[in-house]
């Protein structure tokens, strides 16, 4: 019987089965996301004229880079920058700090469920508050100025680093903290010997990242007065000191790039 | 010294991996653990540390019944008996020395541990086992840069170094090849003699089991099919243990392996 089975199939072609298997569906599908897509582009309103007249300004402000003036807002810049970094830097050490027993009571392979839901809840929140948001909620509450900056910046933190840290936790090899865990060690022994190894580059990895993110963030969060170059950048802008403005962006594309740099080196040598 | 009555575990899914095994070993018996795959081998001895809990039964590690203890006595438990792993189950990216150490963790304190500040007797003993197993020179090493023989030895260290009077050995030689396999049972097997530790092996491999173990116990559907010294370990026992299916095969492996020890 199975031969007659094989001589069936010999000679014919081989295609993989498709992921849709009804046809009707399928083409269904693919139709209906191009007519949405079709439909989607026609609803942009372009003004043209309106680009026109933009195209000039926008022209100007690429001028600028060429000629960026660092000096006549030496002060202002300097010290929006030195804010900027201080906020990055004691915003990221807080929220490294406080994700680490978040991010472990928030993976569900170590965490009992009480403790595993009001982490995960915790980590919601901030994931679901833009920073932006909270920024104008803490400036709202705390007044202008470089304190509400670190706080939304510690507060978003939390919730991008215990949510990568928990999940590396429950994707590591749990035979290595069964071994610990058969010694008879301790619950905080278990963690140090069993799964911070385990978790530990990425964990400096993510940190690194973070600080890049929380860097770039701080540019962003001036602009709702929460302090940092951001307000410097603003009050350029709204100057039309299109010169001094491309310094400022200079300054923050140089961090960038020397922070990301940074994290490379230090990222290959904990692996 | 252990003593295993009406053992049972019943998995979540309805699973019945082990249905109510008595089974008595005395101190210093090294024993072999048969049986194929999902009969409850692994479960079985990881009910006796409760890295799994029985849903049944009582274990007697001497006059201690383990299946009642609450979370710390059953620590302090743990600590007498070591745990061998398949694939190891070393930490990878902690040292040789780290490795061995941490078998010491049920005896010292958590900041004593986090510092790596151990007592001088449990790293001179560490040091010791690392010796005997010829790895002295790899204790720095991380422990991802060793073969897997190596990784077996250190293996074998940081269960020794917890002082056991039980050893509980899952698969020991499953990734390992043959000659390194022997190797590893022989060392094994000759720690317990040194220590006077008695041994739970479960191994795959039987005609291995047969040359270094005292005695056979054949597990099959979670129940004890055979219980005997390797000699006994008849084509037909084997055919019970394993099923009708595997017969050939099973057979074909003694006597090939005999065959080979006959040559050596």
């Amino acid at each position: 019987m199975s031969r007659q089975e094989l001589q069936d199939v010999l000679g014919k072609g081989w295609r993989k089965p498709h992921f849709i298997t009804d046809p009707l569906l399928r083409w269904g599908l693919m139709t209906g996301f191009a007519a949405y897509l079709f439909a989607a582009y026609l609803t942009i309103e372009v003004d043209w004229g309106r680009v026109y007249e933009g195209l000039d300004r926008g022209w100007q402000f690429l001028l600028a880079f060429a000629r960026p003036d660092f000096l006549s807002r030496a002060g202002d810049i300097w010290d929006g920058l030195w804010e900027s970094i201080v906020m990055t830097v004691a915003a990221s050490v807080v929220g490294v700090l406080i994700s680490i027993p978040i991010g472990l009571g928030a993976a569900r392979n170590i965490a009992p469920l009480p403790v595993y839901l009001a982490c995960r809840a915790l980590v919601a929140i901030s994931r679901a508050l833009q920073e932006i948001i909270v920024a104008i909620l803490l400036v709202a509450i705390f007044g202008f100025g470089p304190l509400a900056g670190f706080l939304t910046l510690s507060f978003a933190t939390i919730g991008f680093l215990s949510k990568l840290l928990a999940e590396d936790i429950e994707a590591m090899d749990r035979s290595q903290a069964e071994a610990i865990r058969a010694s008879g060690a301790r619950w905080l022994q278990w963690i140090n010997y069993g799964v911070q190894p385990q978790v530990m580059p990425r964990l400096v990895g993510l940190s690194m990242y973070r600080i890049d993110i929380n860097f770039r963030e701080s540019a962003i969060l001036g602009l709702v007065g929460a302090g940092g170059i951001g307000a410097t950048l603003n009050t350029a802008f709204d100057r039309y000191e299109y010169d001094t403005a491309a310094a400022i962006l200079i300054l923050i594309i140089g961090i960038v790039m020397a922070l990301e740099y940074i994290s490379g080196l230090i990222r290959a040598r904990v692996q | 010294m252990l003593r295993l009555q009406k053992l049972t575990k019943t998995y979540k899914t309805g699973d019945q991996a082990l249905k109510a095994v008595d089974l008595e070993v005395p101190k210093g018996q090294v024993l072999a653990l048969i049986g194929p795959s999902g009969a409850g081998k692994s479960t079985l001895i990881r009910c006796i540390n409760r890295l799994v809990e029985p849903t049944g039964g009582e274990v007697w590690l001497e006059n201690v019944d383990l299946a009642r203890l609450g979370s710390g006595a059953l620590r302090r438990a743990r600590r007498s008996m070591g745990m061998i792993f398949q694939e190891y189950a070393l930490v990878e990216r902690l040292t040789v020395m780290e490795n061995v150490l941490s078998g010491r963790l049920g005896y010292v304190g958590f900041w004593r541990s986090f510092l790596r500040r151990f007592p001088q007797s449990d790293i001179d003993e560490a040091f010791r086992l690392l010796d005997r197993v010829g790895l002295l020179h790899m204790a720095d090493k991380r422990a991802d840069e060793l073969s897997g023989g190596q990784r077996q030895r250190v293996g074998i260290c940081r269960a020794l170094i917890q002082n056991p009077k039980l050893l509980l050995v899952d698969e020991p030689t499953a990734s390992l090849d043959p000659k390194t396999s022997r190797q590893i049972m022989r060392l094994i097997c000759e720690l317990c003699d040194e220590r006077g530790l008695a041994a739970i092996i479960n191994i795959h491999d039987v005609a291995l089991a047969q040359m270094f173990v005292q005695r056979v116990v054949g597990l099959r559907f979670g129940a004890i099919e055979f219980d005997g010294p390797p000699s006994k370990l008849t084509p037909n026992v084997l055919t019970r243990i394993y099923g009708e299916e595997d017969w050939e095969a099973t057979i074909q492996k003694v006597e090939d392996d005999d065959g080979i020890e006959a040559a050596e």
